[in-house]
């Protein structure tokens, strides 16, 4: 469970996050959407202990976070651009991460170390994998110690879709298994068939955070694409990210 | 901590750049030792390498290590563990590395050709100028924002220690040379760790005959067992302060 309160920050001019207010329960999974700049790697980072909020609090499973890091033992995160050390061999970053984290080897979770092949890799260098490669390592750790909660930021950019489709079907098992998932993402199909509440997101502002069904049933839509747009073109006239993307896509397709 | 630590000097030692710098120590003292007739010209010229070089490649080494290890750093910060421990291990590794390559490439030349007073009161200047600019390294690599501006950073603090300090010095003691300054240039003297290696070695040797009345009131100090106490405090104090500051600093750091 996660919840924050009034959270702000600022970068210089920019203001990443204004006002954020929310609650994240277990069992749900939460699609942050938002455009570029729109301030949801912040607030990811935010909850990791990254970057620190100018105001406002954070609780993580009921404890506020601030300096006690203990809090990270039950949190798996699987960032953006996942970078390693250069020399550091794929074994020897998994075998290092379990040092850190002493969770007993039982209950580690290996299915995707499994999925993705990735001990066919393990004698390589983290510096000559490519970029998918590096961000199926990023998944594979991600989920490796069973965390109750896990944030993937961009979890699908850069994966093949066979390994994208293995990702996805990883998340809905995990959401059986009553754990909290926070998912940033462009790719809007992707999170159809998972996410149960959507945070929308503008320019650090929280525009809405509702659940996907009272979404559907006020907009009329199934898709969330669609149902986004639908929930921006009612409201806020200034707001318009969305649908550049779907008449973007809407070109794409007629050409 | 030393688990941390274990993998920075992991990565370190592959990078071989410690390797050369302990082989270019190593020979460079040895090569004196047999060039020199006389054991304590050898020292002499020995005194300015361990002066001039040992801080400056220990910063350069620091600062370019440091932000080659920021991946390394940030994948830390996302697990259960304070960042007070991270930078630590980060220090502890880069200062054991550069102190053994010290103490191999110079420690056992002196052992060998020069195992006296003098010779240990070079190991022990080396020794601490090493912790000392590794420490103030960390500082600048902390608070300057990209690559450049760290190493520049490091580079300036060390032409402000290694030469300017001295010109400053000098200025100041022309200026008022109508006043007893005796006093006053032993606190000088304190305020930068490079200036009071180098009085703390040559008062152990012959020529500190040549420095007349200064010189007399100089033996007289550190000459005595307040004198030794006297550099290795503020030596102490040198590491200490710089490393405590960057510590400060990096915890309310944005990564």
């Amino acid at each position: 469970m996660i919840r924050i309160e009034n959270l702000a920050k600022r970068f210089k001019k920019l203001q990443a996050l204004a006002d954020i207010n929310a609650l994240f329960n277990n069992g749900e999974v939460v699609s942050l959407i938002g455009p570029n700049g729109s301030g949801k790697t912040t607030l990811i980072k935010s909850i990791l202990g990254m970057v620190k909020a100018d105001s406002g609090f954070i609780y993580v499973n009921g404890r506020q976070i601030n300096g006690d890091p203990s809090y990270r033992n039950d949190i798996g995160y699987m960032p953006q651009i996942g970078r390693y050390p250069d020399n550091m061999k794929v074994e020897q970053l998994f075998r290092m991460m379990k040092n850190i984290r002493k969770v007993p080897e039982p209950e580690l979770d290996t299915d995707l170390l499994v999925k993705f092949n990735l001990v066919s890799i393990f004698e390589k260098p983290m510096r000559t994998l490519s970029g998918g490669t590096r961000q199926k390592v990023s998944a594979a750790l991600a989920f490796y110690f069973n965390p109750g909660i896990l944030i993937l930021d961009e979890p699908t950019a850069g994966l093949d879709p066979l390994s994208s489709e293995i990702l996805k079907e990883k998340i809905m098992q995990e959401k059986k298994k009553n754990k909290l998932i926070l998912i940033t993402s462009h790719i809007l199909s992707d999170l159809d068939e998972l996410t149960t509440h959507v945070m929308y997101l503008q320019e650090g502002k929280m525009i809405f955070l509702k659940d996907i069904g009272s979404l559907r049933k006020e907009t009329g839509e199934d898709k969330l694409g669609k149902a986004i747009a639908s929930i921006m073109r009612g409201g806020k006239k200034e707001v318009l990210w969305i649908n550049e993307v779907l008449a973007l896509k809407a070109t794409v397709k007629t050409d | 901590m030393l688990k941390l630590s274990r993998y920075v000097l992991y990565d370190i030692l592959r990078s071989k750049v410690v390797l050369a710098y302990t082989l270019f120590l190593f020979v460079v003292s040895f090569s004196l030792f047999q060039l020199e007739e006389n054991d304590s010209k050898a020292i002499l010229s020995l005194l300015t390498i361990v002066l001039i070089v040992v801080p400056l490649i220990s910063m350069i080494f620091t600062t370019i290590h440091y932000y080659n290890s920021y991946e390394f750093i940030e994948l830390m910060l996302s697990q259960p563990l304070s960042r007070t421990r991270i930078l630590m291990s980060e220090y502890a590794g880069v200062a054991l590395s550069l102190l053994s390559a010290f103490f191999i490439g110079v420690g056992i030349p002196v052992l060998l050709f020069a195992f006296d007073e003098t010779g240990m009161a070079l190991l022990f200047t080396g020794g601490s100028l090493t912790l000392v600019f590794t420490s103030i390294a960390f500082l600048a690599s902390v608070k300057a924002r990209d690559k450049a501006r760290g190493i520049g950073a490091a580079l300036l603090l060390w032409f402000y220690f290694a030469l300017i300090y001295d010109g400053l010095v000098l200025l100041v003691l022309f200026s008022f040379s109508e006043y007893p300054m005796e006093k006053f240039t032993l606190l000088l003297s304190a305020l930068n760790p490079i200036d009071l290696g180098r009085i703390f070695i040559m008062l152990k040797m012959d020529v500190s005959a040549l420095m007349g009345y200064t010189g007399a009131l100089y033996k007289d100090f550190f000459g005595s067992g307040t004198g030794v106490l006297f550099t290795a405090g503020i030596m102490i104090l040198w590491i200490i302060i710089p490393l405590w500051l960057a510590i400060r600093s990096f915890k309310r750091k944005d990564m």
